[in-house]
């Protein structure tokens, strides 16, 4: 079992190995480097020997590949162009906004995806499954950019319940911030539990198929005794590795939301980053954001591990 | 004389086994709305520069802002052009792209994962490393970044969006080219002594095709959607060129007196990928091919 998991730590940092050098890489085989890029129609004579020798363009890429990973891996991610401060002091803000917003928006999407997901189950192809899976259906192909700005144009235009959008600055505290992210959270939390919601529906269905709920319903066992105790428990196991992945890819949709809400957080500042041609800030947030996505892949495969003794015996015989 | 007669036969069988697959697809409400949307949008796209009432670039003083009438059918925008002419044109612009992407994503990815699963051993290793790297890293980063080092246009963004979309269809051949790999046809193939490009070409791609392509299809809908949220973001195709996404971003500060300007391309964009979608699950379903339980990546 130790082994399993010390297998998956180290698959996972063997991914988070090959991201760093295709980022690494990817950045020093397109035309022109971080100082070409940086200081575009100004970059010749002084201005671009200067920019080389302070971010050492002069040495081999190997070293410097060699140089910025040992610095990652004890926390320092070297300094940001357009802003010339250490990146940890521009990320440390952004990380806590989009912490804040991404916690919120779970909190509230997967206790929400489980009972929808468990109601269109247990009344399928009845009038609650179908009205809960159309608007699920909508919810989860519409791009996030379009939901947030209808909400925005209903909600904050046409309605004037809730102010559209708000200027926060970056270093806004806790209470500031939750005041001012209902609209994005309903946005982002839409989507995911759409998705989630979807899962756990088709996991129930395959669950109370089964023989053993077959079994149960023959004994007589009580209807919702049945749904507690024999099917949700086994049908929301397989689920937390959709819910995992789900919540990974939400990463992306979480760029988009935070620019049109105009939020402070890390996707907003990827968006920055790329516009201001800062190569460093763009390559620290590649390996965060991949940090983030294999560690939450992680984590649910351990979850499922060791919730699941089926596949722990399983694993152990192999 | 007789092989003419057999090839003759296997062409009608693929004709009409397609047209069966039409059928069942059309059979359930949800496919037939799915294949109306999306036979209704290629139709206008083919047709919208011959019916395009006015010119998608002019712009004129005179008639910002215009709220819908006779003469402009969606109003127009803040540049004074004319909403339903950029609309219709924009749905051509995202076919066009994501059609393209599609395709090439399908040919590397399906090509790569066939030949990983056919040979396994150390380069599948490797290559799935790579693959499942490439995975980790949010769409959206990467394909900014592919787009701000080689610039915005349509023939850096359909490669790019092929490139980067074809990783997930490797995981998926490659999963069933290892189903029939192990089957007995292609152990007789092998026996007879084809060579591998016969093997795959005869044995495997017939096996594999369903597969590969509904997954095709579930990543039409989602080039569709990255695509045009790289052109909301200002990183896909450059204006003036209709385009929805450009399209919702231009119009969103000016939503508050104007909101026509940006419905008509969310109800362009929306419709055009929900029918995507509710066409790729019947296209599965007819396939026999249950995608219910996979996560969206």
């Amino acid at each position: 079992m130790l082994l399993l998991i010390l297998k998956r730590i180290g698959l996972g940092l063997i991914t988070l190995f090959i991201v760093s050098l295709i980022t690494f890489v990817g950045v020093e085989v397109l035309p022109g480097d971080a100082c070409t890029t940086y200081l575009e129609r100004e970059a010749y004579g002084a201005a671009l020997d200067a920019c080389i020798k302070r971010l050492g363009l002069d040495v081999p890429a190997y070293e410097r590949y060699l140089d910025w990973a040992s610095n990652v891996i004890r926390g320092d991610f070297g300094y940001s162009l357009s802003g010339e401060m250490p990146i940890n002091e521009v990320l440390g803000p952004r990380v806590k906004n989009s912490l804040v917003l991404a916690s919120v928006s779970i909190l509230i999407g997967i206790p929400l995806a489980i009972v929808l997901g468990i109601i269109t189950a247990l009344w399928r192809d009845k009038l609650p499954d179908i009205m809960i899976s159309t608007i699920t259906i909508f919810s989860m192909t519409i791009p996030e950019f379009i939901s947030a700005t209808l909400l925005i144009l209903i909600v904050a235009i046409w309605l004037g319940w809730l102010p559209g959008i708000v200027i926060i600055p970056s270093d806004a505290t806790f209470y500031e911030l939750l005041s001012n992210i209902i609209l994005p959270v309903v946005a982002i939390s839409m989507i995911m539990t759409a998705h989630m919601a979807r899962m756990v529906r088709s996991s129930v269905i395959q669950v109370m198929a089964s023989d053993y709920v077959q079994m149960a319903i023959l004994k007589g066992v009580p209807y919702w005794k049945m749904v507690f105790k024999h099917v949700l428990p086994n049908a929301l196991l397989p689920a937390i590795n959709v819910v995992a992945l789900t919540i990974a890819w939400l990463l992306g949709g979480v760029v988009v939301t935070e620019v049109v809400f105009n939020y402070p957080g890390l996707g907003r500042l990827v968006i920055e980053s790329i516009s201001n041609r800062d190569l460093p800030v763009v390559q620290a947030l590649a390996i965060i954001l991949a940090s983030i996505y294999v560690g939450i892949n992680l984590i649910a495969d351990l979850m499922t591990l060791m919730l699941n003794p089926r596949l722990k015996s399983l694993q152990i015989r192999k | 004389m007789e092989s003419n007669l057999i090839t003759e036969n296997k062409q009608k069988n693929k004709l009409e086994k397609a047209f069966e697959i039409l059928k069942t697809m059309a059979s359930k409400p949800s496919g037939l709305i799915g294949l109306t949307i999306v036979l209704f949008h290629v139709v206008l796209a083919l047709i919208s520069p011959y019916i395009a009432p006015y010119d998608y670039k002019a712009i004129s003083p005179n008639t910002m802002l215009l709220a819908p009438s006779a003469e402009h059918w969606f109003g127009t925008d803040s540049l004074g052009r004319d909403v339903f002419t950029r609309t219709i044109l924009g749905g051509r612009t995202a076919l066009t792209v994501t059609f393209f992407g599609s395709l090439i994503a399908l040919l590397w990815g399906g090509l790569l994962g066939i030949f990983c699963g056919l040979v396994g051993g150390k380069i599948d290793d490797v290559v799935m490393r790579v693959v499942d790297a490439f995975l980790s890293i949010p769409w959206i980063l990467a394909m900014l970044l592919i787009v701000s080092l080689l610039g915005t246009s349509t023939e850096v963004l359909i490669p790019a969006l092929g490139f980067f979309y074809g990783k997930g269809i490797v995981r998926v051949a490659r999963a069933a080219t290892h189903d029939v790999i192990a089957k007995d046809f292609i152990i007789s193939a092998r026996a007879r002594g084809h060579s591998n490009l016969s093997i795959i070409w005869n044995e495997i791609i017939p096996n594999v095709r369903d597969a590969i392509l509904v997954e095709g299809a579930m990543r039409w809908s989602w080039m569709l959607l990255g695509f045009s949220s790289l052109s909301f973001l200002g990183f896909g195709v450059s204006p003036p060129t209709p385009d929805w996404g450009l399209m919702i971003s231009n119009a969103r500060g000016l939503m508050s007196f104007a909101y026509w300007s940006v419905i008509a391309p969310i109800v362009g964009l929306s419709s055009l990928i929900i029918g995507i979608n509710l066409t790729a699950d019947a296209f599965a379903k007819a396939l026999g091919i249950d995608r219910s339980t996979k996560a969206p990546v």
